[in-house]
């Protein structure tokens, strides 16, 4: 029995003893938010259910006009915003972005970017008039 | 599905705020009784509520006012919604593939050679062709009857530009970088004048109608009869342009 079993018996007791070495496979360095100890909602919640908030939020805002900030993907950034060297906010397209820390580790695409802005809002975009 | 439920719940929300809204009203004018009943006006809607038929957004553009040579009102846009001039996206596009929200036309009577010079832009029908041809829901009008796109749900078919009988719609054919934060648009989606629904939503008047010198785009809710635009909608002429076409449009002119 020890002499048909001895090696497999051995091999999953090494495996197992190379265990907390499977637990240091890296994880996402998530950039920490500027302002704020709290997110909107629990951490947690936040980041098993943010994609259904959004969704969810992104149908009331365009068909019937409720903007409340609580939910909003404008409202992210005043909090999870990455800056560069200059200190400018980077957008989407630099793997630093809030977003791209967790999507780029997960392999998971989002077409936000495509047409929404993806850096925190300057104090003055409404034009009033025009602009020279 | 869970959009479906999503929907469910907020009609549910909708009955049940109307509801207790006229509860609320008929124990208010009972507690007061003797014929005093208080109503409430509402200014601007909080940003937690939605849009609802009471109002309904139009324009009233004065033609007789517009200048041949001033492009104000395209100029606002453009730099409110970053396209055209307000925008360094959309260079590889012809003049013909670019995005346009608003444009001035200018219109000749053959007899008398008199030119008429107005901005054209979605008239936001009550009953919109181009909501009618989309496969997908997106071509739609909000219950305070603006006529928009929703991107989430735009495919790009394109059906949408060739129902619209004044040309109000435009395709984007390449990739952006520049859009503004209260107005994202992108590649594969069609787009056109939300009579500038984020401003609207805060309480102020679309750009153009900021933006006019002259004070020729007179913008108001037709549905309240005390409103500068349905006063003088009641009191002048006005028109609407292929008004055969009989959709009910929320964009009038005068002077044409």
């Amino acid at each position: 029995m020890v002499k048909r079993y001895g090696f497999p018996l051995l091999m999953i007791l090494l495996l197992t003893a190379g265990a907390p070495a499977l637990a240091a496979t890296p994880l996402p360095d998530i950039p920490k938010a500027i302002k704020g100890e709290q997110c909107v909602e629990d951490t947690g919640f936040m980041r098993r259910n943010h994609m259904t908030l959004l969704e969810h939020q992104r149908d009331d805002t365009v068909q019937r006009g409720i903007r409340s900030k609580k939910h909003s993907l404008k409202h992210c950034f005043t909090c999870h915003v990455v800056k560069d060297d200059d200190g400018q906010p980077v957008t989407a397209e630099d793997p630093r972005h809030f977003c791209r820390a967790c999507h780029d580790y997960a392999a998971v695409q989002v077409d936000c970017w495509q047409c929404h802005v993806s850096t925190p809002e300057p104090s003055a975009t409404s034009v009033k008039g025009v602009q020279p | 599905m869970s959009n479906k439920k999503a929907m469910s719940g907020n009609q549910i929300d909708r009955y049940r705020r109307r509801f207790l809204a006229q509860s609320a009203a008929i124990a208010g004018a009972a507690t007061l009784g003797g014929g005093l009943v208080l109503t409430r006006v509402a200014h601007a809607r909080p940003a937690d509520q939605a849009v609802n038929s009471d109002k309904r957004w139009g324009l009233l553009i004065d033609a007789g006012k517009c200048a041949n040579d001033c492009d104000e009102c395209v100029k606002a846009c453009e730099m409110e919604h970053g396209w055209g001039r307000g925008s360094s996206d959309e260079q590889h596009s012809s003049p013909e593939q670019k995005a346009q929200w608003i444009r001035k036309v200018t219109v000749r009577d053959r007899t008398t050679g008199h030119e008429t010079s107005l901005p054209m832009m979605c008239q936001h029908c009550a009953y919109p062709p181009c909501v009618d041809v989309c496969p997908t829901g997106a071509s739609m009008k909000r219950d305070d009857g603006i006529v928009q796109v929703d991107k989430h749900r735009c495919i790009g078919c394109r059906y949408c530009m060739m129902a619209c009988p004044y040309k109000a719609r435009s395709f984007i054919h390449e990739d952006l970088h520049a859009q503004k934060t209260e107005s994202p648009r992108g590649k594969g989606t069609v787009e056109s004048c939300n009579l500038c629904v984020n401003r609207v939503d805060r309480g102020e008047n679309p750009a153009c109608a900021d933006a006019c010198p002259e004070k020729a785009i007179l913008f108001g809710d037709l549905k309240d009869a005390n409103s500068e635009i349905a006063r003088r909608l009641a009191s002048e002429p006005s028109t609407e342009i292929r008004g055969d076409l009989r959709l009910d449009l929320g964009v009038r002119y005068q002077g044409i």
